[in-house]
């Protein structure tokens, strides 16, 4: 869905490349700036050799269980998922024998990097606050490489992951996708084509921010709900204005019209471009959220922290958008009120995608811990989900939202060997992620030190990682 | 429903159990937290709020039976603000702490207990029986008094009121003091010449250095080394300088909230018998004082001899459940399972005082759980729940939410209509 979504704007080959070039044909493509990249990926998978994982239970990400099965890996790829599969020469062979494998897991929601550790006031770059449309900021200019979170995350299974900035705003700007591998600069982790993002947010948060929240009453707009839906549309028709007229210079007609930040954001969401993930966590809310998507034409990609989904999964199916929830946080505040622990299982099981995602730097470091206490609440709640189908809320899902999964999310042949070698079944808290790849190089090994990356912070600290 | 499907599932035989009556909770594995181990097909009977037996063998005849795959004693979160906030976000429905009085040491979280309050039955639900319910430092580092309770819901279900005294050192307690640690410092030394020079201070005029009269009385039985004190800190010069201070000052009580660079001092905290409550997730230098924190702090520190509790500090007061998720990855990181049970039982016992709880013993009080796995296991709950042998309602305005959404028909009326 996402990748038809894609193809269909044209332009998303453009993204893919990077950066576009000049094409000859009269307008240069770097004049088109909804899909303009200046900041493109330099991320190269690093050094692997052939692999094969023998011996393990594979749970292949799509819904699939191996018993005694294998996984080979050559060229950073997955060239092969089956029983009795022979080594190439000169390959690796692991025997996983008690151990299970499965696809990387994927967060949809982090903020590593952009609200990284140490939590020191220098480093709160997570939300560009100064207004409630900031759809011109992306957040790969807060990320902090450095970020030892990004490590203990790596430790948990983690290969891929979205960055989004906060959600004081109602638009917070472009969220990116990286790779999970230490790194000098954000363009090293970046995920090679991955599209953009756009972070949108419902409910309290922008209100209190902006109405009520700067100690004066009233503050600035929006006050209310009501004003956030009217923030929503005030510039979704302004950005369909602009893409009107870029479309009409592309189409040869007019002056090229100025560039404006925060137009080209929130246009590359309405030409399908750039992924809406929306933070909403009221059912209701969701509900007017999908209406307004369709009074502008664009699609929202995943709700975040939606935990009320589970009252509207059945509109939330007949829609086609993932939910990223958490497996039981609740209460904290008002719209998270209703929060059950039933909630990942009943959107799934009516036939929505379902994606855990953490929003935490603690968190992420066991989104499958939190996957299996979901998992076996809806099994007391009468939804029975094997194990390796919910694995998809943890890996495929996620790379859907993301408009990855054609390229990571299940250990399919040809897929990017993003792999993660349990200590047991990891829907159990006492397994551990053993060994981390990622595009095939082994990038994490919870037994061999050398193997487990220190940040240059923790250097020459009392710490030096996590379990020096 | 769903409370039917439970009962199928375990075999709970529970005949409807009015209050306190004799049960036989039958357990594959029991673990008792004292010298009788883990017993293997075990049989706890209790009966009129304490527990009888505890052994192997036949049930006694004729009694009601709960069966489940393990039993062990109500599990105790040992640092929680459940209960005294319904909403945290909500100012309204949120008594942990307050910034805008001028008391502090005399602020008694109890005065905010609510029993009623939706967290109680959700912590119950996942096993736990006994909470120690701390208010939050939002004016000075001298935070209030908490309390214990237990997680019936019931009036009354306070059974220890001025408990303990919390107190905040570290970055926090620099910050709520002026700015600086030094500050910190300052103002809890002048609140211990407060108290012990009450009488010259206080009798004809408000003149504490740092306290309030009003403050300093409440502070009194804590500098006195009658009441156990919780100091929050962190960071390994803080944890330092308290026991510094404990050594200066040997009839104080103390235990310590946090430590999360507790490994670094932990045979100096064992060999001062300071007791550790640590959140055994803290595994990220999320702050300079938490550079060395790591997964393996609990089993360090337990590896030292020191008594360890196991607590979630993120989110103290609807998520105090997760305790045992925590305690079960203490375990992946090297701390004994056993160990890991008694952070979650008898250490907090222990350090509050709490006479016959956290234990399956003849004469203790009957807090028992009947799970349907591994308690620490992240795919376990608990099938019943008795407090002081009170079989306990296995319900909380979230599985009646549920209950509600199971199915979304509503072709004949609106789903409100089903409660």
């Amino acid at each position: 869905m996402m990748k038809k979504l894609l193809l269909s704007a044209g332009l998303g080959v453009c993204l893919a490349l990077g950066a576009c070039g000049g094409s000859g044909d009269g307008k240069k493509k770097d004049d088109v700036p909804r899909v303009f990249d200046p900041f493109p990926s330099t991320y190269a998978a690093y050094p692997s050799a052939p692999t094969l994982i023998t011996n393990a239970t594979v749970l292949d990400g799509k819904g699939g269980r191996i018993d005694g099965g294998s996984v080979l890996i050559e060229g950073g790829k997955i060239t092969a998922v089956g029983t009795d599969l022979a080594a190439t020469e000169g390959a690796v062979t692991i025997n996983a024998a008690g151990k299970w494998v499965t696809p990387g897991i994927i967060d949809n929601h982090s903020h590593l990097g952009a609200y990284p550790s140490p939590g020191v006031d220098a480093h709160g770059d997570g939300n560009e606050v100064s207004g409630p449309v900031t759809a011109e900021v992306w957040v790969e200019h807060s990320v902090w490489p450095q970020d030892p979170g990004f490590t203990r995350a790596l430790a948990g299974g983690i290969t891929s992951l979205q960055i989004l900035p906060g959600s004081a705003n109602l638009f917070g700007g472009r969220g990116v996708v990286l790779k999970n591998v230490p790194a000098r600069s954000v363009q090293e982790m970046k995920f090679p084509g991955a599209p953009h993002t756009l972070k949108m947010a419902c409910g309290e948060n922008p209100k209190r921010v902006y109405g009520y929240g700067r100690g004066s009453f009233p503050g600035g707009a929006p006050y209310s709900r009501m004003g956030n839906v009217a923030g929503y549309r005030a510039a979704w028709i302004e950005a369909a204005d602009y893409k009107k007229k870029w479309d009409k210079f592309l189409d040869g007609e007019g002056e090229q019209p100025a560039r404006n930040l925060e137009l080209e954001t929130l246009a590359g969401a309405l030409n399908g471009d750039i992924l809406v993930h929306m933070h909403c966590y009221r059912a209701d809310e969701m509900a007017i959220i999908l209406d307004l998507s369709k009074e502008f034409g664009y699609k929202v990609a995943s709700f975040h922290h939606a935990v009320e989904a589970y009252k509207i999964a059945d509109k939330l199916a007949d829609y086609g958008t993932c939910s990223s929830m958490w497996a039981d946080w609740w209460g904290f505040k008002m719209e998270a009120y209703d929060g059950i622990r039933e909630n990942i299982p009943m959107v799934h099981n009516a036939g929505a995608c379902a994606i855990v995602h953490s929003d935490s730097d603690i968190g992420i470091q066991r989104l499958n811990q939190e996957a299996a206490k979901a998992w076996s609440d809806g099994k007391r709640a009468g939804i029975d989900i094997p194990i390796e189908e919910a694995w998809q809320w943890l890996s495929l899902n996620p790379a859907k939202s993301l408009g990855i999964d054609a390229r990571t999310g299940s250990l399919e042949p040809g897929k990017m060997a993003d792999v993660v070698v349990w200590s047991a079944n990891p829907f159990s808290v006492y397994a551990q992620a053993e060994q981390v790849y990622i595009d095939g190089a082994l990038m994490y090994d919870r037994n061999d030190p050398a193997i487990q990356p220190v940040m240059d912070f923790e250097l020459g600290q009392p710490g030096e990682g996590d379990r020096k | 429903m769903i409370r039917s499907l439970i009962l199928g599932l375990v075999a709970l035989c529970l005949a409807p159990v009015a209050a306190a009556e004799p049960v036989a909770i039958l357990g594959e594995k029991v673990w008792t937290g004292t010298a009788q181990g883990t017993l293997t097909n075990g049989v706890v009977v209790i009966d009129n709020g304490k527990i009888v037996s505890v052994g192997t063998g036949a049930a006694p005849a004729g009694m009601p039976q709960v069966k489940a795959e393990w039993v062990t004693p109500g599990l105790i979160s040992a640092f929680s603000r459940t209960g005294i906030t319904e909403v945290p976000g909500e100012k309204s429905a949120n008594d942990t702490g307050a910034g805008g009085s001028p008391f502090s040491a005399a602020l008694s979280a109890a005065d905010g207990f609510n029993p009623d309050a939706t967290p109680i039955a959700v912590t119950r639900l996942e096993g736990f029986t006994r909470i120690a319910v701390a208010p939050d430092a939002r004016a000075k580092l001298f935070a209030g008094q908490g309390f214990l309770a237990d997680t019936s819901g019931q009036p009354g279900s306070v059974f220890k009121d001025r408990a303990f005294a919390f107190i905040v050192l570290g970055e926090r307690g620099a910050s709520l003091s002026g700015g600086s640690r030094p500050a910190a410092w300052a103002a809890l030394r002048g609140a211990f010449d407060d108290v012990r020079f009450f009488t010259a201070r206080y009798m004809t005029h408000n003149d504490g250095n740092v306290l309030t009269r009003m403050d300093a009385q409440a502070f009194m039985p804590a500098v006195k080394g009658e009441q156990l004190i919780l100091i929050e800190a962190r960071r390994t010069s803080d944890l330092e300088a308290i026991m510094d201070f404990k050594q200066e000052n040997p009839m104080l009580k103390i235990a310590i909230v946090g430590a999360d660079e507790g490994w670094r001092v932990a045979d100096r905290l064992a060999a001062m018998k300071i007791p550790v409550i640590m959140d055994a997730f803290s595994n990220l230098p999320a702050s300079f004082s938490q550079l060395a924190a790591t997964s393996e702090n609990a089993a360090r520190l337990a590896r030292a001899g020191v008594p360890v509790a196991i607590v979630n500090l993120d989110d103290a007061s609807h998520q105090a459940r997760l305790a045992a998720q925590i305690a079960g990855n203490a375990v992946a990181n090297g701390l004994p399972f056993d160990t890991a049970m008694k952070a979650l039982t008898t250490v907090p016992a222990e350090i509050f005082g709490m006479s016959g709880l956290g234990v399956l013993a003849p004469g203790a009080r009957a807090d028992v759980v009947a799970w349907d796995g591994d308690p620490l296991e992240i795919t376990s709950a608990p099938v019943a729940v008795f407090i002081d042998g009170v079989s306990e309602p296995m319900e909380s305005r979230q599985t009646k939410l549920r209950d509600r959404y199971l199915s979304l028909d509503h072709t004949d009326r609106p789903l409100a209509y089903k409660h």
